[in-house]
């Protein structure tokens, strides 16, 4: 699975892209997020506080609760500021 | 006429009109954004997800056309490093009736501004940095579209 992120989250995590294979236990976003976020320290300062991240599954935006099933792209950031 | 794109070039608002001119109706409405210098910015990055923005932008050309029966469509969003003056973000549409024009054109802008995965990055004179958090009365704006969306 790619696993994206932008602005401060891509700062935080050091990196704007990871490919990596998440354990079975891991089924929704919020889990994945969980996980993520234990894998270093910049990962644990920008995937800590869930409330402030928006998501997008396959480049559609998805809720914590959604389903990481078959996905081939999660891509991960801040709420978005455009216009 | 669906017309849309993403740049790190400048845009020529003027030059985009006249092909929405050109499409027969009876009103163009534009919006154009221009960065504002405010508190001593100096740069203003645009951080977007490649693939997914053109995608939503596209989208919401496509969902404004139909919504309101528009002859045409043109939204450019910029991306990269921009500065106090720089146009930003241009909306336009065509319609038979200014109604439509003018209701396409705001509700584009305000929906970009929620639905667009883009990011700003500002940077003020005195080397401050910062992510610009995204404002409720954006959203507000966004949601007054749903009254009758269909």
């Amino acid at each position: 699975m790619e696993i994206l992120y932008f602005a401060w989250v891509r700062e935080r995590v050091g990196k704007g892209r990871e490919v990596l294979d998440p354990p079975e236990d891991v089924t929704d976003l919020r889990g994945l997020i969980a996980w993520l976020a234990a894998r270093s320290p910049g990962h644990a300062a920008a995937l800590g506080d869930i409330a402030r991240l928006r998501m997008a599954i396959d480049q559609q935006f998805a809720g914590l609760d959604t389903s990481i099933a078959g996905a081939r792209e999660v891509a991960i950031f801040p709420p978005v500021t455009g216009g | 006429m669906i017309e849309v794109r993403l740049q790190p070039e400048p845009f020529d608002a003027g030059a985009e009109l006249r092909r929405l001119d050109a499409l027969g109706g009876g009103g163009v409405a534009s919006f154009t954004g221009i960065v504002r210098g405010d508190d001593g910015l100096t740069e203003l990055l645009l951080e977007h997800h490649p693939g997914m923005t053109l995608a939503m932008m596209q989208t919401l050309a496509r969902e404004a056309v139909a919504r309101w029966a528009l002859l045409g469509v043109t939204i450019i969003h910029r991306h990269g490093l921009l500065h106090p003056g720089d146009p930003i973000v241009f909306v336009a549409a065509a319609a038979k009736h200014r109604a439509a024009a003018l209701d396409a054109c705001a509700s584009l802008i305000d929906h970009l501004k929620t639905s667009a995965p883009f990011w700003k990055r500002e940077t003020f004179a005195d080397g401050r940095s910062q992510w610009v958090e995204p404002r409720a009365s954006d959203d507000a704006a966004a949601a007054r579209w749903l009254r009758d969306e269909r």
